[in-house]
């Protein structure tokens, strides 16, 4: 029995982070190169919306992660186009992109209210066939998250697009003066930001719910912002705070399904109120890794 | 130098013709995003214009709503003026309902003498509380205040959940939960035998409030230098953390008020879905408006008339309320993209 629960806490952990990790890789990028985007909850339900929507009129889920992913990219290069050609605010831009998500994804998907979908269809990994247990089969974007934070760790710290990036994210000016395009990095890092928010949402709606309902994401996007402090700006510390992240939403679900007499609204607290820890922690240790340019706007060289 | 009334009003004017250039770019964008999805947006703002400005009871509905607006967008304005950015609106204002509540539960045999002002404080107190802590995180350096008044909005609704669907259900609530309704003492009155209730008394009230501080106190002029840059604030003498505790815990009180006119004026009782986004918006708000106390009136009499727009989508073209987020982020969109073109960025 406690075994049961473990695993089952396990498998769904995996599930629930599996979201989490793809949105906090994403934010990362755009932070790498200098960019806050508080508007990844409103991508993240974008992707959720525009994922279910194309699955339900297809009947393919591939398709729907695939409209989810170029659906979370255009809507960033919104986002890109204010805060890097404009110049606008990164803060405030970025929770009208939250609204702006919000407001888009409604609109696509409640025609799709109430629709049942099949989701991502599930398969095995070779090594893990004989263990018999349904708890170790998983979509294709579960294998792929962890793939996925180390691709991004070795395009951030092993490549010359990687290096552009942070130098954009700590010094523009430098950067400049090194004969890189701030701008241009700065588009190309949140069209990739925009790609894994999209697929972020898509992973909700396609694996975990198999349904729309409005405002679905529940502030995963501002957790997985949070995550990114906590995973210091690396892809790979990232993995393991979205499986603790995961782990206490699905330890909730868990405890839930197992009858336990603790009030639910009690539970669904739990990864907010850590989250704060987390921070409050972090802030403790002075543990903070944050490129220097971030949040600041670029207005070119004198 | 103060403009001359001339000046003034050709200022106004100017800004009042950009804005509606402004708003009508992104109406019409919006509509077309409409017309894209096979609705009917213009029959939707007609339907609307009628509703709300053909008779009383349509305004008075149209006042009603900007009023927690009203509170919200100081709430985020009054934090703006030091540097902080206040986005917990949300949070505050049910943490305002929810000690109001707890108020009228434990003092309800009192006369409306010792109900009203009681709530009134409770609801204050109950939202700068919330905003206290990612105050003091802030003032510790331990948590940016943005991602924690964020957090913190998640939390608040479903403390609120937790008392009405357990120790406040109400036992004559049946398969949707609420408090028991509140004694008639504790009803804030209604004014003009309207709808219309005195919370907007009271949010007209701290608007001015906010005026005058920051115009002509001296506690305005030293926010205005802490906004301006608190560290040379601080070498002045000026206590500068002691002035985010505070700015802060006034700000979530403004927003619990707003929680605590809901439940005492319109609602009656505590129920779970107090508000649909009132704090959010109100931060827009207070962004548009660029926090100053003028501009605040207009836009949240501006963003009431949209939120009608959403509620006439939802009954006629049977669209999502929440649709009309597209039109209040387009019209900030347009607003952040074009106020660096004069540059004044922030």
């Amino acid at each position: 029995m406690m075994s049961a629960l473990l695993l089952g806490v396990l498998a769904s952990s995996i599930m629930s982070g599996t979201s989490l990790l793809f949105a906090t890789i994403g934010e990362i990028v755009g932070e790498r190169a200098g960019i806050v985007n508080l508007g990844l909850e409103g991508i993240m339900l974008v992707g959720a919306a525009t994922g279910f929507a194309a699955t339900a009129l297809t009947g393919n889920a591939y398709l729907g992660v695939g409209a989810a992913a170029l659906a979370g990219t255009a809507v960033n290069l919104i986002f890109a186009y204010l805060v890097v050609t404009r110049r606008a605010n990164q803060l405030a831009t970025g929770l009208t992109l939250m609204f702006f998500g919000l407001g888009l994804s409604a609109l696509v998907g409640h025609p799709f209210v109430g629709t049942l979908i099949a989701g991502l269809p599930k398969f095995r990994l070779f090594g893990l066939g004989r263990m018999g247990d349904p708890l170790f089969s998983y979509d294709f974007l579960v294998y792929l998250a962890v793939p996925t934070a180390v691709a991004v760790w070795w395009l951030l710290f092993r490549t010359a697009w990687g290096l552009g990036v942070r130098a954009v994210g700590e010094s523009p000016v430098a950067a400049v003066a090194a004969g890189l395009s701030p701008g241009r990095l700065r588009y190309q890092a949140l069209a990739l930001a925009g790609l894994l928010g999209g697929i972020a949402g898509a992973h909700l709606s396609l694996a975990l719910t198999l349904t729309w309902a409005e405002g679905m994401t529940a502030g995963r996007g501002f957790i997985a912002i949070a995550l990114v402090i906590f995973a210091k700006w690396n892809p790979l510390w990232a993995i393991a705070g979205a499986l603790l992240f995961g782990g206490a939403e699905s330890l909730q679900l868990q405890l839930q399904a197992a009858g336990a007499d603790v009030s639910p609204f009690i539970m669904n607290m739990i990864p907010y109120l850590l989250t704060m820890l987390v921070l409050i922690f972090w802030g403790w240790s002075r543990q903070t890794a944050a490129p220097a340019a971030l949040g600041r706007n670029f207005v070119g060289v004198e | 130098m103060r403009p001359d009334g001339a000046t003034f009003w050709r200022l106004l004017s100017a800004r009042a013709a950009t804005f509606a250039f402004v708003a009508l770019l992104a109406l019409s964008a919006f509509s077309a995003l409409l017309l894209a999805a096979g609705k009917n947006p213009w029959q939707a703002y007609v339907d609307t214009l009628v509703y709300v400005f053909g008779n009383a009871y349509g305004f008075s509905e149209l006042l009603v709503r900007m009023t927690p607006l009203l509170f919200t967008a100081v709430a985020a304005a009054l934090p703006a003026r030091i540097g902080l950015i206040n986005v917990g609106g949300e949070g505050q204002l049910y943490m305002g309902a929810w000690l109001a509540t707890a108020g009228e539960l434990a003092l309800q045999n009192h006369s409306a003498l010792v109900l009203l002002p009681a709530l009134t404080v409770l609801g204050f107190v109950g939202g700068g509380l919330w905003a206290l802590l990612p105050a003091i995180l802030r003032a510790l350096h331990l948590v940016n205040e943005t991602i924690s008044t964020l957090l913190l909005n998640y939390v608040a609704p479903l403390i609120v959940s937790y008392f009405i669907f357990g120790p406040w259900r109400s036992p004559e609530s049946s398969s949707y939960p609420e408090s028991p309704a509140f004694v008639d003492a504790a009803r804030l009155p209604t004014l003009f035998h309207s709808q219309v209730h005195a919370g907007l008394l009271y949010a007209l009230a701290c608007l001015l409030l906010y005026w005058l501080t920051l115009n002509r106190t001296r506690f305005g002029l030293e926010m205005r230098a802490i906004g301006g840059n608190a560290e040379a604030a601080r070498r002045l003498g000026i206590p500068v953390v002691r002035y985010m505790l505070v700015v802060m815990f006034v700000a979530g009180g403004v927003a619990g008020l707003a929680g605590m006119a809901e439940v005492s004026a319109i609602q009656g009782r505590l129920v779970a879905e107090l508000s649909p986004g009132y704090g959010y918006v109100g931060f827009l708000v207070a962004w548009l408006a660029g926090t100053g106390a003028g501009g605040i009136l207009a836009m949240s009499f501006l963003f009431a008339v949209l939120s009608s727009v959403g509620d006439m989508l939802q009954i006629t073209q049977s669209l999502p309320y929440a649709v009309i987020n597209i039109l209040m982020a387009g019209i900030l969109f347009i607003v952040l993209g074009r106020r660096t073109m004069g540059g004044a960025a922030r």
